[in-house]
């Protein structure tokens, strides 16, 4: 059992906050690129690509790098550290893990080495309206003649589905939930973008018979591969988020030992300090569920549990701290030009992309009596 | 990053388990699982059974007892200890003035105390908190004036925990009262309980118990030699010490074993026809509990990694203050679980309610203590922000 990076992953880490903190290390670098579409910058996506991240968790056979959830933990973290809006969780985590579990030979090279090389965007299109965070599909229906597919339905919100080259859609069939992969010029296909309050972008997508190929071979439900790829990018998100707080902490706590009232500093003022401690508490508690939860994937543990466990922990910190950050700035706290807010609006949607913290523990209370104590370093978490 | 132990630690878990659950008097285990009372003969018996096999005082150095163990391994060591509701080894022996006197005494001084303290042959009782110096510790007003070859102490000590059992102190005294820094003039002196001078008057606590006492010092006389490291250098042990007290303080099998027992409990209750367990918001409850204890217990585990050189790690104040607060949720989950049965405390033999429910307010009542002591709460915080985060 061990904590450390070794020293590839250092340097994976050096190098990330390197390409983010010149992309991104002023905030307004930032606001100029969510202001326009598609709301992050395509040539820090390719420079990402370059460094090989795109292609971070994919076999080496399908075009991408054959590293493993610690390294995508760790660009996850960097992410967070400077708010940089390049889809890596919702591109390459999810939408590209569920080609690389459920896909073929065939399709994992067709979409994924694209992906890894920066020259084509993928996105999840899975939510849909009446239903939350479910990892079966409802409202959208394939319907197969012959060999060919066409969906019909509506997925909202899809992040980044106006952008998107290449959409994977869940939809229902016969057999269950299946997955789709629909080329973003299909016909029959609409997609009307927005801006998310964090500065991203979703879509409201609407297939009408829209063609579609069927990702993986039969239409055997493919529930549990959504649910597993969606506990890799709560993972990932846990640890986005870890990176998010602790500039968020950083930041407040500077901005204490500068700003002057009452003739003093306001790191005078206890009532404030303890705050800040407090904060420090729940980003120290995060960030160690974090870490483990991405070193049970690596393991090959029970990711789905691990994954529900870093999510409860990180969503109630987020909150805590992206609350208390711009408390303790005071007005200048939710002012758009001032950084920190953002902050708070990040955590909030990574909150609600793939579950919030009372979701996650609606699942473990339903499991609670199955265990007398939780083994962090033991079954079923060792794999 | 590596989940798994190594199968060389996996072996040691194993050897530690099999130790406390086969080594320790089962009745001692038993009345600790109870959450009853735990005599002195019972602490004496369980220490001097860890002590014969080597496992009283594994962190002293290993001239004196000691195991040249890795920080990771004395982790797993207190966590399966406490998994396996062993009484601890007594801290104010073990993880205070042991410690303290091979660090700071002097070769005769090791030599006269150390082995009598692993094997509590010695109880140490701590005479550090006065009635006006408890959080500002430097405060403390209780004299030692030299004469001769000897000390004479006047003042007195509180919150001495078992103080009634104790055959010595450990007693932070005002040695130069004209020192300009209060932190200058203060010295550690050692003294059997039973020097003429001394006595004790017992504090009821809330729930009934004694386990702390005042204790007045009217001209007792101590000899030079129990002086402990240079005169006036008394501050500079008591910061050591206390940063030792803090490792460990998460408690965190301890808490576990707790949680185990909620559940235990919470699907023997039934009301309205389904037991406590199915109860959502009450399986909520204990399910968030739980996983704050997780994060915690990968906290220690990270920051254990990362103090190898000794010093307790800054974020150890994170151990102390998320440690207690969740001690302290456990045993307000157990006082819930009881319900209205937690109101009969004192019942005797005629009643119907079961002992554990019995002992479950005076236990909530009595952990409010440990946010107190150990560096309350507040100073933890004061320590993260001015230490950590440079407030
Ligand atoms: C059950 C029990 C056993 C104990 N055993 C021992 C023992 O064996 N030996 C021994 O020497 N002592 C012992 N103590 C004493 C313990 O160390 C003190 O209680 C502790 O240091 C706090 O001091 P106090 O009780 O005087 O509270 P105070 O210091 O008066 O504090 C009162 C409140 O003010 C807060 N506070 C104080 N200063 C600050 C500050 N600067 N900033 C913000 N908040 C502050 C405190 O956190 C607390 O909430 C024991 C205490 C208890 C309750």
């Amino acid at each position: 059992m061990n904590f450390e990076f070794d020293s590839e992953q250092n340097d994976l880490r050096e190098a990330v906050r390197g390409l983010l903190d010149r992309a991104y290390g002023d905030a307004e670098q930032r606001r100029q690129v969510t202001k326009n579409d598609p709301g992050f910058d395509e040539k820090t996506w390719g420079q990402l690509a370059e460094m090989g991240v795109l292609g971070l968790p994919f076999p080496e056979e399908d075009g991408g790098m054959g590293a493993g959830p610690i390294e995508v933990a760790i660009v996850a973290e960097q992410i967070g550290r400077v708010l940089a809006p390049e889809p890596f969780v919702e591109a390459v985590v999810l939408a590209g893990g569920l080609v690389a579990a459920v896909g073929t030979a065939e399709q994992r090279a067709e979409l994924l080495g694209p992906l890894s090389e920066g020259s084509s965007v993928l996105a999840f299109a899975h939510a849909e309206p009446g239903t939350r965070w479910s990892a079966s599909a409802a409202g959208v229906t394939a319907t197969q003649d012959g060999d060919s597919w066409t969906l019909t339905g509506v997925k909202e919100p899809v992040l980044n589905g106006a952008r998107a080259d290449v959409l994977v859609v869940s939809a229902v069939t016969d057999g269950g939930t299946a997955l789709f992969v629909v080329d973003g010029e299909a016909s029959g296909l609409s997609r009307t973008g927005y801006r998310t309050h964090d500065g991203g972008r979703a879509a409201n997508v609407t297939f009408a018979s829209t063609p579609a190929r069927l990702l993986g071979e039969g239409t055997a439900d493919r529930s549990a591969d959504v649910e597993r790829a969606f506990a890799l990018a709560r993972i990932a998100y846990a640890n986005e988020a870890v990176g998010a707080m602790e500039t968020a902490l950083r930041t407040t706590s500077e901005y204490l030992t500068q700003r002057k009232q009452f003739g003093v500093t306001l790191n005078k003022f206890q009532a404030l300090t303890f705050r800040a401690a407090d904060m420090y508490v729940s980003l120290e508690l995060a960030r160690s569920t974090a870490l483990w939860a991405s070193m049970v994937a690596d393991a090959g543990g029970d990711v789905v549990s691990a994954a529900d466990r870093a999510r409860l922990q990180t969503s109630r910190a987020s909150r805590h701290i992206g609350k208390e950050a711009i408390q303790l700035h005071g007005g200048i706290g939710v002012t758009a030009e001032y950084k920190i807010g953002h902050y708070t609006s990040r955590l909030t949607a990574i909150d609600h992309v793939l579950g919030d913290g009372d979701f996650a523990l609606d699942r473990l209370a339903a499991t609670v009596g199955e265990h007398p104590t939780v083994d962090p370093l033991g079954a079923p978490y060792t794999g | 990053m590596r989940l798994q132990l190594s199968p060389e630690l996996e072996a040691f878990r194993e050897e530690m388990r099999t130790f406390f659950t086969t080594q320790v008097p089962q009745e001692i285990r038993d009345t600790v699982a109870a959450r009853r009372h735990v005599s002195k003969d019972q602490y004496v018996e369980a220490q001097r059974a860890l002590n014969a096999a080597g496992l009283a005082v594994p962190h002293w150095p290993v001239e004196w007892g000691g195991k040249d163990w890795t920080p990771l391994q004395r982790h797993i060591w207190r966590e399966e200890m406490q998994l396996a509701s062993v009484p601890e080894p007594l801290a104010f022996n073990t993880s205070m003035i042991g410690p303290v006197l091979a660090q700071f005494g002097n070769q005769e001084q090791k030599e006269r105390y150390l082995a009598k303290t692993a094997n509590l042959d010695i109880w140490w009782c701590q005479g550090f908190s006065e009635p006006d110096a408890g959080s500002d510790l430097a405060s403390l007003r209780t004299t030692a004036v030299r004469d001769g070859d000897d000390w004479i102490v006047n003042g007195q000590k509180t919150w001495t925990t078992l103080g009634q059992h104790a055959d010595w102190i450990f007693c932070l005294c005002r040695t130069d009262p004209t020192a300009e820094k209060k932190q200058r003039g203060i010295s550690l002196l050692l003294f059997p309980m039973d020097t003429p001078g001394v006595t004790l008057r017992p504090i009821e606590l809330l729930d009934g118990s004694f386990e702390v006492n005042e204790v007045f010092f009217e001209d007792v006389r101590v000899p030079a030699e129990n002086l402990v490291g240079e005169e006036n250098q008394g501050w500079t042990i008591a910061k050591f010490l206390l940063g030792n007290e803090r490792v460990g303080i998460a408690r965190v099998g301890t808490t576990k074993s707790y949680l185990a027992l909620a559940k235990e409990l919470a699907r023997e209750t039934t009301v309205g026809g389904r037991t406590l367990l199915d109860d959502p918001r009450m399986a909520g409850r204990i399910a968030e509990v739980e996983n704050e204890l997780l994060a915690l217990e990968l906290t220690a585990l990270r920051v254990v990694a990362n103090s190898a050189d000794g010093r307790p790690h800054p974020a150890s104040s994170v151990l102390k203050l998320r440690g207690s607060e969740l001690q302290q949720a456990a045993t307000e989950l157990l006082v819930d679980i009881a319900g209205p049965l937690s109101l009969a405390s004192y019942a005797d033999g005629g009643s119907d309610v079961p002992d554990w429910a019995r002992v479950t307010v005076p236990e909530y009542l009595n952990y409010r203590k440990v946010s107190i002591y150990g560096g309350s709460n507040e100073v933890q915080r004061t320590i993260i922000a001015g230490t950590i985060l440079g407030l």
